[in-house]
C-alpha cells in the first residue's frame, strides 16, 4: 500500500456516493469543454480574418441598407484599393434549409476576397450571367449541387417583382477556400447583386454594406474615420470596422455569446461546487476518529490536510478528465456530423483552461474540510467531542 | 527490569471547559521502568486516560514534567509530538479504531508509511506482526470481517509494526467477551514477556488487571497506592 493507494481506498469508502459525485463533475467537464468550445468558435470566425479589409454599414444597423451611389466616393478615399458590396438575401432552399445568400458583384468580390479561390472562367461566366450563382464547395458537396443545375432559392425577405418569394439561379461556380480556415467557411451562396438589384420588389441601388479592400501599408484606423466623416451628416451616415469586429458584432446579434456562456457555467460551477464540497465535508466528518487514529499514529497535521485535499484533487481530477475527454469526442463526433459546418474543438485551449479550473476547484472544495482534519485534536477526537 | 522508561514529575492537567477550569491530574509523580506491564485502575474521571495520553504524547501537560524513553516529551512541539509517537509508541484502543477501507495488512502497514522502508520490506514487517498476532492467515480481510477480537489483534499488529518500546493501551478488551479479552491480555503479556515491550494498559477491569506486573489506582487526579 501507498499514500495514494490509501487515499484512493479512502474516496471508496461509500461506493455510490462517490460514483454519483463523480458524475456530476463529469457532466459539468462535458459542458464545460463543449460550451467553452462553442464560445471559442465565435471567436474563431473573426481569428483568422486580417486588418486588410474594412467594413462599411449603415450607422445605425447594417439592416439599414446605404445607397450604391457611394461607391465612387468610397473609391477616392485615399488607401482605399478596391470596393465590392454584399446585399443579404434570406435564401432558403427545399422546405426551409437555411442557405447563406449574399448578392454581390462578382468581380468587384473576386478582387477583394482573393481567398476564394475558383477557375477565372467561372468568375467570368458569374459577372456575366443575370441569374448565375456560385456555391461554396462544402454547401455543394453537402446538398449534391453540380456546375449547371438550375437551383430553386426562396428569399425569406425580398419577393421578385411578381409578388413571388420564389427564385431560380444557375449553378455556374463552386469556390473553395485558399487554406484549411478558408475551406472551412465555404458554406455560403453568392448570387449576382445586378439580377437581385433589378428583379426584387423592394429597394433599389442599396446594399447593405461595403467591404474595402485597403492599399497595402495603408492606416485602416485612419481610413475608418476619413470614411465616416465623409458621410457624417448625411442622410446615410456610416459606421466603419475592421472585418474582424464586424463579424463580432454581426455574431452578437444573436446575443452576447461569451456572456451567456459564461453564465451558464458559473451556474453549473457553482452548483458543483456545493455538490462535491458537500461530499467532502460529509466525509470528513464521517471520519473524524479515523483522522484522530492517522494523528495518533504519527501522520502529522500537514500530512492529514494532504491527505483531504488528494482526495477532492482526485475526484474533481477523475470527473474533470473524464468529462473534457468525453467533450472531445462528442465534439469530433459533432464537427464530423455537420460536415465540418459545426466545429465543436475542445481544442489545447480548452483542456488548458480546463486543467486549470479543476486545480481551482479541488482547492475550492477540499481546503476548508482539509483545514478542519488538519486542526483536529487527537484527544477530543478519539473522545468524540 | 532497569532504568525508566517513562518518569513523571508533578503532573498537573488542567482542561478548560467553557469559563470552567477542571483539573484532571494534579501534581502526579512516577516512574515506570523498562520492561514493566502497568495497569491503571479507577473510577471514571479519574485522570487514567488523560495519563494515558500524555505518556503516549497525545496531550500536553499543563505543568510538570514527562520523560518517555529519555525523550522530555513536553517540550516537544506539536510536529515533533508526531514524528517522536512514530517511532516510540505503539497504540491499541478500546475500539480497534482500524480503517474499515483497508484490509488488516493495510492497516498494519499503515504506521511504516511515514518509516523510508521500501514496499517490500513493509511487506514483510507487516507479515511478521500479524504473525505475532496469530493473525497472519486473515491478512487480507477487511475489518468488517473479523471477529471482535481479530480486530484488536489486528490493532496490536499495528501498535507493533514499528518496534516500539512502549505500548500504551487504552481499555483494550473493554469490548470484548472473557475469552476473547483473555486471549488478548495472554497476547500482551507475551509481548511484554517474550518481546520485552513495556506495557501500560487503563482498564476497569480487575480481571484484565491481573495479567499486568502491577497496578496503580488513580482517583480523582492523584495516585493513591502501588499494589503489587
Amino acid at each position: 500500500m501507498t499514500r495514494t493507494g490509501f487515499v484512493v481506498a479512502n474516496l471508496f469508502r461509500k461506493k455510490t456516493r462517490t460514483i454519483l459525485t463523480v458524475l456530476s463533475v463529469i457532466m459539468a467537464f462535458l459542458l464545460f469543454g463543449l460550451l467553452q468550445s462553442l464560445s471559442h468558435i465565435f471567436d474563431a470566425g473573426a481569428d483568422f480574418v486580417g486588418a486588410t479589409r474594412l467594413m462599411t454599414q449603415a450607422r445605425v444597423s447594417f439592416t439599414q441598407p446605404l445607397p450604391l451611389s457611394m461607391v465612387p466616393k468610397l473609391e477616392a478615399v485615399p488607401g482605399v484599393a478596391r470596393v465590392a458590396y454584399s446585399q443579404w438575401f434570406g435564401g432558403v432552399w427545399q422546405s426551409n434549409t437555411q442557405v447563406f445568400t449574399f448578392a454581390v458583384d462578382p468581380l468587384r468580390y473576386h478582387d477583394v476576397y482573393p481567398e476564394w479561390v475558383m477557375p477565372e472562367q467561372q468568375w467570368q461566366t458569374f459577372a456575366g450571367t443575370r441569374t448565375a450563382m456560385v456555391a461554396g464547395k462544402q454547401l455543394a458537396d453537402k446538398y449534391g449541387w453540380k456546375i449547371g443545375q438550375k437551383i430553386p432559392l426562396s428569399s425569406s425577405i425580398y419577393p421578385q417583382k411578381n409578388g413571388s418569394k420564389s427564385w431560380a439561379f444557375d449553378l455556374v461556380g463552386i469556390y473553395d477556400g485558399k487554406d484549411e480556415n478558408w475551406k472551412k467557411q465555404t458554406n455560403v451562396v453568392f448570387i449576382n447583386h445586378d439580377y437581385f438589384d433589378e428583379a426584387n420588389l423592394f429597394g433599389k441601388g442599396r446594399t447593405n454594406f461595403y467591404i474595402l479592400k485597403l492599399a497595402e501599408g495603408s492606416n485602416a484606423e485612419a481610413i475608418s474615420k476619413t470614411i465616416d466623416a465623409t458621410f457624417e451628416n448625411s442622410p446615410d451616415e456610416t459606421k466603419t470596422q475592421t472585418e474582424k469586429d464586424f463579424n463580432l458584432s454581426f455574431l452578437k446579434q444573436i446575443g452576447d455569446i461569451g456572456l451567456i456562456v459564461r453564465w451558464i457555467l458559473f451556474a453549473v460551477f457553482f452548483t458543483l461546487l456545493l455538490v462535491v464540497g458537500n461530499t467532502m465535508a460529509q466525509s470528513v466528518r464521517e471520519r473524524v476518529p479515523e483522522l484522530a487514529v492517522l494523528k495518533t499514529l504519527g501522520f502529522s497535521d500537514g500530512s492529514v490536510l494532504s491527505f483531504v485535499l488528494a482526495e477532492a484533487l482526485s475526484l474533481c481530477l477523475a470527473g474533470g478528465l473524464i468529462g473534457l475527454v468525453f467533450a472531445t469526442l462528442l465534439g469530433a463526433m459533432v464537427e464530423k456530423a455537420t460536415g465540418g459546418q459545426f466545429q465543436l474543438r475542445v481544442d489545447t485551449f480548452v483542456w488548458s483552461i480546463g486543467i486549470a479550473t479543476i486545480l481551482v476547484m479541488s482547492v475550492a472544495v477540499g481546503l476548508l474540510p482539509a483545514l478542519r482534519a488538519q486542526r483536529l485534536k487527537i484527544v477530543d477526537a478519539l473522545a468524540g467531542r | 527490569m532497569s532504568e525508566s522508561m517513562v518518569e513523571i514529575r508533578s503532573v498537573t492537567k488542567v482542561y478548560e471547559r467553557g469559563k470552567q477550569k477542571v483539573e484532571v491530574l494534579h501534581e502526579l509523580t512516577l516512574d515506570i521502568p523498562t520492561g514493566d506491564f502497568v495497569a491503571l485502575m479507577g473510577p471514571s474521571g479519574s485522570g487514567k486516560t488523560t495519563l494515558l495520553n500524555l505518556i503516549g504524547g497525545l496531550d500536553q501537560p499543563s505543568a510538570g514534567e514527562i520523560s518517555v524513553g529519555g525523550s522530555r516529551i513536553d517540550q516537544l512541539s506539536s510536529g515533533q509530538l508526531a514524528r517522536w509517537r512514530a517511532h516510540n509508541i505503539g497504540f491499541v484502543f478500546q475500539f480497534y479504531n482500524l480503517m474499515p477501507v483497508l484490509s488488516a495488512e493495510g492497516n498494519v502497514e499503515l504506521p511504516l508509511l511515514l518509516t523510508k522502508l521500501s514496499s517490500a520490506q513493509r511487506q514483510k514487517n507487516v507479515a511478521a506482526a500479524l504473525e505475532v498476532v496469530g493473525l497472519a492467515d486473515r491478512a487480507k480481510h477487511k475489518p468488517r470481517e473479523l471477529s471482535g477480537g481479530q480486530e484488536q489483534r489486528v490493532a496490536i499488529a499495528r501498535a507493533l509494526v514499528s518496534d516500539p518500546r512502549l505500548l500504551v493501551c487504552d481499555e483494550p478488551t473493554g469490548d470484548l467477551d472473557r475469552n476473547t479479552a483473555d486471549e488478548i491480555l495472554g497476547l500482551l503479556q507475551v509481548l511484554n514477556r517474550e518481546h520485552g515491550k513495556t506495557i501500560v494498559m487503563v482498564t476497569h477491569d480487575p480481571k484484565a488487571a491481573e495479567f499486568a506486573r502491577r497496578t496503580l489506582h488513580l482517583e480523582k487526579g492523584k495516585l493513591l497506592e502501588q499494589a503489587a
